[in-house]
């Protein structure tokens, strides 16, 4: 097998070293950059969904417009904005928030993040919204209070409910990100743009980027199927 | 009499070849408009520019009666393999990839690459030491990106756009020190805004443009290479040239 592949390197012109390393590149940007989105938007979804729920409007209200805004429109308007719109401020290429947006990969993890933890808000809502009466009936006759049943009761079975669905929006956030490249971030996509246009080769730089993207998606598979068979092993049938 | 058949045959069949081979006397040749200032047509609807008045110019060293048929760019190569018009003039870069399906004549033509920056800016660009840590704008497979990533990469940080507007945009909000483009495409997007200035001078890159054309008719290549030639020493070109632009393109 090493050997196949040693002979497949050296007889094209398309995938060698240099290419192999600008794909590894664009591997390594593509994952910090979802990994970093997805992490801080679900420590923001957890608060923003429990604020979500809460009676007062004036309260549920302002999470509501957020996760409106951020889930109506499109990601690639939403980078747009943050990317171009950003710099045509007056006078912020001398304050120290240039610094930060300056580079392409901030601007475009801040428009990752608050369009995941949109999604993700409005996920972990309707998983509790979804709590069964009885249980929360239950946990009132134990006296527990507020915070206790959240953090003992509501918040666990929410995540049971909500896993399945965000695993999807882990790997819907994955696809997303391609777009990066269009802010001239270097991820795999943008790898891909730039050997096909330097080899006239779209099939093969497209293709082997798209098997690159598949490989992380059977990775994240994976993770979520031993995640759900650890959250959900009170459903499985007895003996099992 | 078999034997005078065929004959015959060759002989008809020699005769049309060659009048085949001699009949450029009726020649179209196809544009895609507008691209000023190469070819776009005026107000009036009159179609001008740098490459039809070669072209009118050319016709006239042919003594053939040129006829001039707009076709869009995606269906440039296929309308003329399927006929509808003998010769592309219309900017079409030389490479590689469209020389395996049509005949190029001999460049006639090269626009430079030009660098383009804030009034600001102040650093000789052909100087290395000086450009160091500079980010350089290109637009995404173009000559231009060729030419900064092979001499550039490893000074200067090289972000590849897909549109010139995109990359402007970036040189605005000062994301890039520099930007490297196709000269007349700087001239109409970065040269059209205010604050912003040439720096350093135009480079000369790729194999140019040619004349396209299909790949049998190698005595229509000979014919216009001959007259291109001749436009080119004769002050022909050079007074077309100067009409239109205000740098060197010749080829």
């Amino acid at each position: 097998m090493p050997e196949f592949i040693a002979e497949l390197l050296n007889h094209n012109d398309i995938f060698n070293a240099t290419t192999l390393m600008h794909y590894w590149d664009g591997l390594v940007t593509t994952v910090q950059l979802v990994f970093l989105s997805l992490v801080i938007g679900l420590l923001m979804a957890l608060p923003l969904a429990i604020l979500r729920t809460v009676k007062n409007p004036l309260v549920s209200g302002p999470v509501w417009l957020y996760t409106y805004l951020f889930r109506g429109t499109p990601l690639l308007i939403q980078l747009y904005i943050i990317y171009y719109g950003v710099a045509q401020i007056p006078g912020i290429q001398d304050t120290f928030w240039w610094t930060i947006f300056r580079e392409p990969f901030y601007p475009a993890l801040l428009a990752f993040t608050l369009n995941t933890a949109a999604y993700t808000t409005e996920i972990i809502r309707g998983a509790i919204v979804a709590t069964p009466n009885g249980e929360i009936e239950a946990a009132k006759a134990f006296g527990m209070n507020w915070a206790m049943r959240m953090r003992r009761i509501i918040l666990p079975n929410a995540a049971r409910r909500a896993v399945q669905a965000y695993s999807n929006e882990v790997i819907f956030m994955l696809h997303a990100s391609a777009i990066a490249s269009v802010v001239t971030i270097v991820d795999l996509t943008g790898a891909a743009r730039d050997i096909y246009s330097r080899f006239y080769a779209p099939f093969d730089a497209f293709i082997f980027v798209a098997l690159l993207y598949m490989m992380l998606t059977f990775i994240l598979v994976f993770v979520f199927r031993k995640l759900e068979n650890h959250l959900l092993k009170h459903q499985r049938p007895a003996g099992s | 009499m078999k034997r005078l058949i065929v004959a015959a045959g060759c002989a008809l069949a020699m005769m049309t070849g060659s009048v085949q081979a001699a009949d450029w006397k009726d020649i179209r040749i196809a544009f895609d408009v507008p691209y000023e200032p190469f070819e776009y047509k005026t107000p009036d609807g009159e179609l001008t520019g740098f490459e039809v008045e070669l072209a009118e110019a050319m016709c006239e060293e042919l003594k053939a009666k040129c006829e001039f048929v707009i076709q869009s760019w995606d269906g440039m190569i296929p309308g003329l393999l399927a006929r509808k018009f003998d010769l592309i003039m219309s900017s079409m870069s030389i490479t590689p990839e469209r020389a395996e399906r049509v005949l190029f004549s001999e460049p006639y033509y090269n626009t430079p690459g030009g660098w383009f920056a804030r009034n600001d800016f102040n650093t000789d660009v052909t100087d290395k030491a000086a450009m160091k840590g500079k980010v350089v704008g290109v637009q995404r497979g173009t000559t231009m990106d060729t030419y900064v990533t092979e001499e550039l990469s490893g000074v200067v940080t090289v972000k590849r756009y897909t549109t010139a507007d995109d990359m402007v945009l970036d040189l605005e909000g000062q994301r890039l020190d520099v930007v490297f483009v196709d000269y007349p495409v700087g001239e109409q997007t970065v040269m059209s805004k205010e604050g912003f200035k040439e720096v350093g001078t135009p480079v000369k890159l790729g194999e140019g443009v040619g004349v396209a054309m299909r790949k049998r008719d190698k005595d229509l290549a000979g014919k216009v290479n001959a007259a291109l030639k001749k436009l080119k020493n004769d002050g022909t070109y050079d007074a077309i040239m100067k009409k239109y632009f205000t740098y060197d393109i010749k080829m």
